[in-house]
């Protein structure tokens, strides 16, 4: 392995985190006038129930202490200016600082992701090259159609599943929740135990589409020159496989793992709420149940930068593993 | 210039080397083709039919509770079992189907059209206009469809107009790309060369030439779109920021079933998953087929 193109991919993220400014700016601009078009009412929902009793001038006096008197344009704005200080505004729902939500929930989110997804890339790619190996077989034609079905089940519905058969029949594995209920420290056991069945099924809904692809990409590989030059040379079975078909096969493959952020977060919003795992996906259903704007508005810019950040990585990857791209010309 | 340039670059991706080299040739590729067609065909027709005849025709009221039957396995009475209320499933994921159907077919309409008028536009003006409206189409797909969807909708729910509104807005972005890059290389064709040197106006073109060249790939892609936003609209119930509970969908169902799943009852779980994978293993299959029609080169694979 040479040395990494530090300068190059230094060069490339500078001029990435540049790019993103503007589509943050956009996104966030959005999400405010959506919420200003938006019929809901921040004071009353502020005041709850004592809102049905108050008069007008309370009402006006509450609405102008909140600053929502104001157009959006100058909320957006007030926001933006606050949240790079790292004021993201205050959470109704969870009655704390926006921050300090993200703060506490974001490393469990990134913990359930960053498992499921490895999980998801390597039995991906063991079921792919053994799906390849031998197009229309048994276990092509299984893998391939188990793979189709599994793309097309929606996912809360496989993890209802899971937790029917694997937490109420078999009993192995908790339902949800990160720890045992009644016991209130965080140990690694417990995480571990009660992290299976998320990031499985997480794993599960990401792992056809990674499946497919490299069974396409090893399939294709195994039918260039390159391949039949190995084979002719009388390379072992393994090494053409692995060393030359794999190779070039998950090339593309890997690009595109950069890109399958926006697939994760969805994932994650889903199988987080099934499992009550306490992590942003789930407190971002619980922002949108309850109309709690801050929170709300705080994760969308959030996961946009996440998906941003996936972007870039898929390039450096590309970058890094296809020397007939060059990093400065992206 | 870039654009047609990365155009051509995929389609020569797509070149002999690339091609169906190593999968199944001649009459066995043929045979597993039309099995594939007509299986998939039969499924969307039947479920067109259940859908449309199945309310008009069976005199049965799927909010009939029946509270002695409740929670009843399935049976030969009651082929899905029945739910915490007693009510028939079967004829519940009829009707759910029918509301997810609906929204499905509506959204993936609205997603077309707006997708269709971005990308044909941006095609057809090119240059800053072009880059503009694509800066724009990859801003919005940098949030997540689910996300952006959940954020739509809780600001504007409750009720079915805020759902079809909110899965129609995030699934315009791949029709807008398809239709932009087909307009881009149909422009470089000769008959269109022909024709603006024939002297007709922009508008002739673009109605009378370009339009019927995008219109296959337009349509696909809203074909394939309908399952797509069945499965947002269900996941946005089952988030219990759907629909109303009075109009089941798919996805209300299993959200309604959640407490039944964990007293130990499967089935009110188990078949309205069902009515959502089918459907949609049908439309694609059938997606596949066409897919192979107007663009024989192209990988039939992975586009679900």
């Amino acid at each position: 392995m040479t040395a990494l193109p530090w300068r190059e991919m230094t060069r490339l993220t500078a001029r990435r985190a540049l790019s993103a400014v503007p589509v943050l700016l956009v996104v966030t601009f959005g999400v405010f006038a959506v919420a200003a078009a938006s019929p809901f009412d921040p004071v009353k929902a502020y005041a709850g129930t004592a809102a049905l009793g108050a008069d007008q001038e309370t009402l006006d006096r509450l609405r102008e202490n909140l600053g929502v008197d104001r157009p959006f344009t100058a909320r957006w704005w007030d926001w933006l200016t606050s949240a790079l200080g790292g004021d993201l505004g205050r959470s109704t729902v969870m009655r704390q600082p926006v921050a300090e939500v993200i703060g506490e929930r974001l490393v469990w989110s990134a913990l359930l992701c960053a498992v499921a997804f490895a999980v998801a890339v390597l039995l991906g790619t063991v079921l792919g090259v053994l799906a390849a190996r031998r197009p229309g077989s048994l276990l092509d034609r299984t893998v391939t159609s188990l793979a189709y079905a599994l793309e097309a089940a929606p996912v809360f519905w496989i993890a209802l599943l899971a937790v029917w058969l694997f937490a109420l029949e078999l009993d192995v594995l908790p339902a949800g929740g990160l720890t045992d209920t009644g016991s209130d420290r965080v140990t690694f056991g417990q995480v571990a135990g009660h992290l299976v069945l998320p990031a499985g099924v997480l794993a599960v809904s990401q792992l056809p589409w990674f499946t497919l692809y490299v069974r396409q990409g090893v399939g294709d590989a195994l039918a260039e020159d390159p391949v039949r030059g190995a084979r002719a040379r009388g390379l072992s079975e393994r090494s053409v496989l692995l060393g030359h078909a794999l190779r070039s096969g998950l090339l593309p493959v890997l690009t595109l793992i950069g890109s399958r952020v926006p697939e994760l977060i969805t994932g994650a919003l889903l199988v987080e709420t099934v499992f009550s795992w306490p992590g942003i996906a789930a407190a971002t259903v619980e922002a949108a149940t309850s109309v709690d704007f801050p929170l709300l508005a705080a994760l969308t810019t959030l996961a946009t930068a996440a998906v941003l950040a996936g972007n870039l990585l898929a390039d450096l990857l590309y970058g890094l593993i296809d020397p007939r791209v060059k990093l400065n010309e992206m | 210039m870039a654009d047609t340039t990365a155009v051509t670059k995929t389609k020569t991706k797509t070149g002999p080397g690339a091609g169906p080299a190593w999968r199944a040739h001649g009459a066995a590729r043929r045979s597993t083709h039309t099995l594939r067609l007509r299986i998939s065909a039969t499924l969307v027709a039947v479920t067109v039919l259940a859908v449309l005849l199945v309310p008009p025709l069976v005199r049965l009221d799927q909010q009939a509770v029946d509270l002695a039957a409740k929670l009843l396995p399935p049976s030969w009475s009651h082929p899905f079992g029945t739910d915490d209320v007693g009510r028939d499933l079967l004829l519940r994921c009829v009707y759910g189907l029918r509301v997810s159907l609906l929204v499905g077919v509506v959204a993936a309409l609205a997603a077309t059209v707006i997708g269709t008028a971005v990308g044909a536009t941006a095609g057809a003006l090119g240059g800053r206009a072009d880059r503009v409206v694509m800066r724009l189409v990859d801003t919005f797909s940098s949030v997540p469809h689910l996300l952006l969807g959940v954020f739509i909708v809780a600001m504007f729910r409750p009720g079915v107009w805020p759902v079809v509104v909110s899965v129609g807005l995030t699934h315009w972005l791949s029709t807008a790309r398809i239709v932009r890059a087909e307009v881009l290389s149909l422009r470089s064709r000769p008959h269109i060369d022909a024709a603006v040197s024939g002297g007709a106006s922009r508008w002739r073109v673009g109605v009378r030439h370009l339009l019927p060249g995008v219109l296959p790939q337009a349509g696909l892609a809203a074909v394939l779109m309908v399952p797509h936003a069945m499965w947002h609209e269900s996941a946005l119930s089952f988030l219990g920021l759907g629909l109303p509970t009075h109009t089941a969908s798919l996805g209300t169902l299993i959200q309604g079933a959640r407490g039944s799943l964990l007293a130990g009852q499967w089935w009110p779980t188990l078949f309205p998953g069902l009515f959502l994978i089918i459907p949609t293993l049908a439309v694609a299959g059938l997606a596949g087929v066409w897919r192979e029609r107007i663009n024989p080169r192209r990988r039939s694979e992975l586009t679900l």
